[in-house]
């Protein structure tokens, strides 16, 4: 199989991040400080990046803002031709840092909204506050004229608040919401019996999202991530594992996936140590998944497999204990069953309070109860 | 869908790119890159937010020799669909 170059990066500039969320992509091993990329070696990056193909690049964290050189980031980023986005909560973005990534030439920004309302996000947020500075700087936004997408992330406790949450993307002049039902990755594996969306509520965000897309065409483009538990085909494995995108963490590891650390046998490069394009090209976590060869049945002889690429392997790595196995999400493995009652059972749970993200070099909090 | 007196512009975000790595022609747009082929890339780079659709598809048919109509239906296509996608915009 001959390997393409990659269309996207994704560059966690950071872990560091005012806001804690319970479902936060980051590793439960966050990355401190003085472990960060320093400057120099993040516009070394982006330029082998270009180079390589990358076209789109997506910096993000934790919150880049805090990084403190983001400005001099994005210039770079630029510079060296990519079409770059910032992904970001807004905390730590003020009127006159965004008027200087204007000035950088930043494309687009991508605004994560954790609830509708103070009360809501604040709570997921867990930064009392930030609701309402998050308001002002998707005003500020506004006034630039930055393209923007609003990025919902919904879950069991805030999926009533979609319907306002398109109708806060209109009002904010978004051109595109991204309603993403919680991926239980990371952090949000902790919280799974406070977060899982019931059957009910995941049925009903389909249609809202289906009406809330014709009502709005040529307005607000809708890009709609399902909740997976409930669904009998699992989601596509982005483009194929190592075919579109790769993910470059705080201290410079290179990732084929964002949760892809979760699989413990595989080994990750380090752009300190070796070029970007051997990483990619040659790398051994890169390799494990290319293709098509490494599938178990019912995988390997099921006429979807280039379509979903077999399903999630993070997934199959965390319920069913083998990062080769089929996505348990899907109707064909014989764990669906179990995944089905295991969603059943986390919907359903009651009384639990939410696990926080902490703060890297923090101790990682215990699920209680 | 277009008319022929719409004005069509490439909002802020949206941009034509030469990708040097894959020798083609590309429209970069937020999460999007869209490889152009020469039509397309043809009809792109006449858009310049001053003339109508009217008067680029009447270029684009003498530059390449084909009817008008044609070139009108297959551009209307191409661009309603980046219009639906928010990476064109169109001045009343
Ligand atoms: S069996 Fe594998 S390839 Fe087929 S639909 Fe299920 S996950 Fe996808
Ligand atoms: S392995 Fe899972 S988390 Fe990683 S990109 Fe594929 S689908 Fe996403």
């Amino acid at each position: 199989m001959t390997t393409r170059p990659p269309i996207a990066m994704l560059a966690e500039l950071t872990h560091r991040c005012p806001l804690s969320c319970p479902y936060c992509s980051n590793p439960l091993e966050l990355a401190r400080v003085d472990q960060e990329l320093d400057t120099g070696t993040w516009k070394s990056v982006f330029r082998q990046a270009a180079e390589l193909g990358v076209l789109q690049l997506h910096l993000s964290g934790g919150e880049p803002a805090s990084r403190r050189d983001l400005v001099e980031l994005v210039q770079a980023a630029r510079d060296a031709g990519l079409y770059t986005n910032l992904i970001t909560s807004g905390i730590g973005l003020s009127e006159r840092r965004l008027g200087e990534l204007d000035a950088a030439g930043l494309d687009h920004i991508q605004l994560s909204l954790q609830g509708t309302d103070a009360a809501m996000a604040d709570q997921i947020g867990g930064y009392s506050g930030g609701f309402k500075r998050k308001m002002q700087v998707a005003a500020w936004i506004g006034a630039i004229g930055f393209p923007l997408t609003l990025n919902a992330v919904l879950h069991r406790r805030n999926l009533h608040q979609l319907p306002q949450a398109i109708d806060m993307a209109v009002e904010m002049g978004a051109r595109r919401i991204e309603v993403a039902t919680v991926q239980f990755h990371g952090w949000a594996l902790k919280n799974r019996d406070t977060l899982m969306p019931t059957r009910e509520q995941a049925r009903e965000a389909d249609a809202i999202v289906r009406d809330a897309r014709l009502r709005l065409k040529g307005t607000l483009v809708i890009d709609y991530v399902p909740a997976d538990y409930h669904s009998d085909y699992p989601k596509r494995c982005m483009g194929g594992w190592g075919t579109t995108g790769l993910n470059v963490t705080p201290e410079g590891k290179v990732l084929p996936c964002h949760a892809a650390e979760t699989i413990p046998h595989l080994v990750f490069e380090n752009v300190k140590d070796q070029p970007l394009a051997e990483i990619w090209y040659e790398g051994a976590a890169f390799q494990a998944y290319r293709g098509t060869d490494w599938m178990q049945e019912p995988c390997r002889s099921c006429e979807r497999k280039t379509v979903d690429f077999g399903g999630c392997r993070c997934q199959a790595m965390a319920i069913v204990g083998d990062a080769n196995a089929t996505d348990p999400v899907c109707i064909k493995s014989p764990r669906h069953g179990a995944l089905q009652a295991l969603a059943e059972a986390h919907a359903s749970a009651e009384g639990k309070e939410l696990v926080y993200r902490s703060a890297p070099g923090k101790p990682i909090p215990e699920t209680v109860g | 869908m277009i008319t022929e007196q719409d004005v069509p512009y490439l909002p802020r975000g949206v941009r034509i790119h030469r990708d040097t790595v894959r020798d083609a022609w590309v429209l970069l747009a937020p999460e999007r890159a869209i490889t152009l082929d020469a039509i397309a890339h043809a009809i792109l780079t006449e858009i310049d937010g001053a003339r109508s659709f009217g008067e680029i598809t009447a270029a684009l048919a003498a530059r390449y020799n084909a009817p008008v109509e044609d070139i009108a239906k297959d551009s209307a296509g191409f661009l309603g669909a980046l219009r639906d996608r928010r990476f064109l915009e169109v001045q009343p």
